[in-house]
């Protein structure tokens, strides 16, 4: 089996008919890196070829890193929005669930489901690889990613975030 | 947290008149469903029209229709008309100057701040797919269709 292929039954019923979900490939990064750094307005480079290098390649049956681009003009190969995640299991006494630890989407291109389709596929990817739990943290001033998530279903969990200043 | 009855209510006619795009309904409609007095439910509907929030329709048909974006209202500008999302009292006593009592402030405070967090992410949309999706016969009483069957139309 493809390593790199997503479930196409899974792609086309998330995504609708103007996208396309697939895994991210080395020549996608330097378009991730800029769309990361047009909306945190901080440029990592080095953090995204390292993540790419970790989720991109390795372990793909249970690591994602997947972006969406226009399905219907194939000459489009911009990235509109990416989305990176994996399952993990018995952190914090946890059983295995898939954690989302990142989603962007090019601000241009929001409200037109980008976010959710990338969602919806990543979905069903942890559903496939045997999990039936997605979580993800946001912060709490961040309303645009609360709100989102919100809306796709996702409420608090069961477990409390906590921090201390080391100084 | 429990919210004021005003602010449920609130709640309450704000998904009722959200339920359909240009939904009209009178406080009597609301107020039959949710066991409450025209009149309270009145006070209610007035507070929310001077917030912007929803339009009184006058006439035979009359009532109210819903004036905001239901993907951009949340549950946090509803509640904040009625009452304060904040554990901190006005009146202060000598003991919250305490150590004692600012650090029971301070775990008040983060649970206010969690709180508006909550309040402020759940749009009415998002409400109505709570209540239309996934797992959501565990709070609907009634079946969708009985919904808005004493709808009076403009």
């Amino acid at each position: 089996m493809n390593p790199l292929a997503i479930d196409p039954k899974a792609r086309a019923e998330t995504t609708g008919a103007a996208l396309r979900v697939r895994r991210v490939q080395a020549a996608d990064i330097p378009q991730v890196i800029a769309l990361d750094t047009r909306v945190t307005k901080l440029a990592k480079p080095e953090y995204w070829n390292d993540v790419y290098r970790r989720y991109g390649k390795r372990r793909l049956h249970e690591r994602f890193f997947l972006i969406a681009q226009n399905r219907l003009d194939r000459t489009d190969s911009r990235v509109l929005g990416f989305i990176i995640g994996e399952i993990r299991a018995w952190e914090f006494g946890s059983t295995p669930c898939g954690w989302v630890f990142a989603l962007s989407v090019e601000p241009d291109m929001r409200l037109h489901g980008i976010g959710k389709a990338l969602l919806e596929t990543i979905s069903g990817e942890f559903r496939k690889a045997g999990v039936n739990k997605m979580r993800t943290m946001v912060e709490r001033g961040a309303q645009l990613p609360l709100l989102f998530f919100r809306s796709e279903g996702l409420m608090a969990g069961p477990y409390i975030q906590l921090e201390k200043d080391l100084d | 947290m429990r919210l004021q009855i005003s602010t449920r209510l609130a709640i309450f006619a704000t998904l009722e008149l959200t339920a359909r795009e240009n939904h009209q309904l009178s406080v009597a409609d609301i107020g039959e469903k949710y066991g409450v007095s025209s009149h309270h439910l009145a006070k209610v509907m007035h507070i929310m029209g001077r917030a912007g929030l929803v339009r009184a329709v006058r006439g035979a048909g009359g009532g109210y229709r819903f004036a905001g974006n239901p993907r951009r209202t949340t549950l946090l500008d509803v509640v904040q008309l009625f009452e304060e999302v904040s554990s901190v009292e006005k009146d202060t006593e000598v003991a919250d100057a305490t150590p004692e009592g600012q650090a029971l402030q301070a775990i008040l405070n983060e649970i206010d701040t969690i709180a508006r967090a909550t309040l402020g992410s759940i749009t009415i949309a998002t409400m109505h797919k709570l209540l239309n999706g996934r797992g959501a016969g565990r709070w609907r009483s009634k079946p969708a269709s009985a919904r808005g069957r004493s709808v009076r139309r403009a």
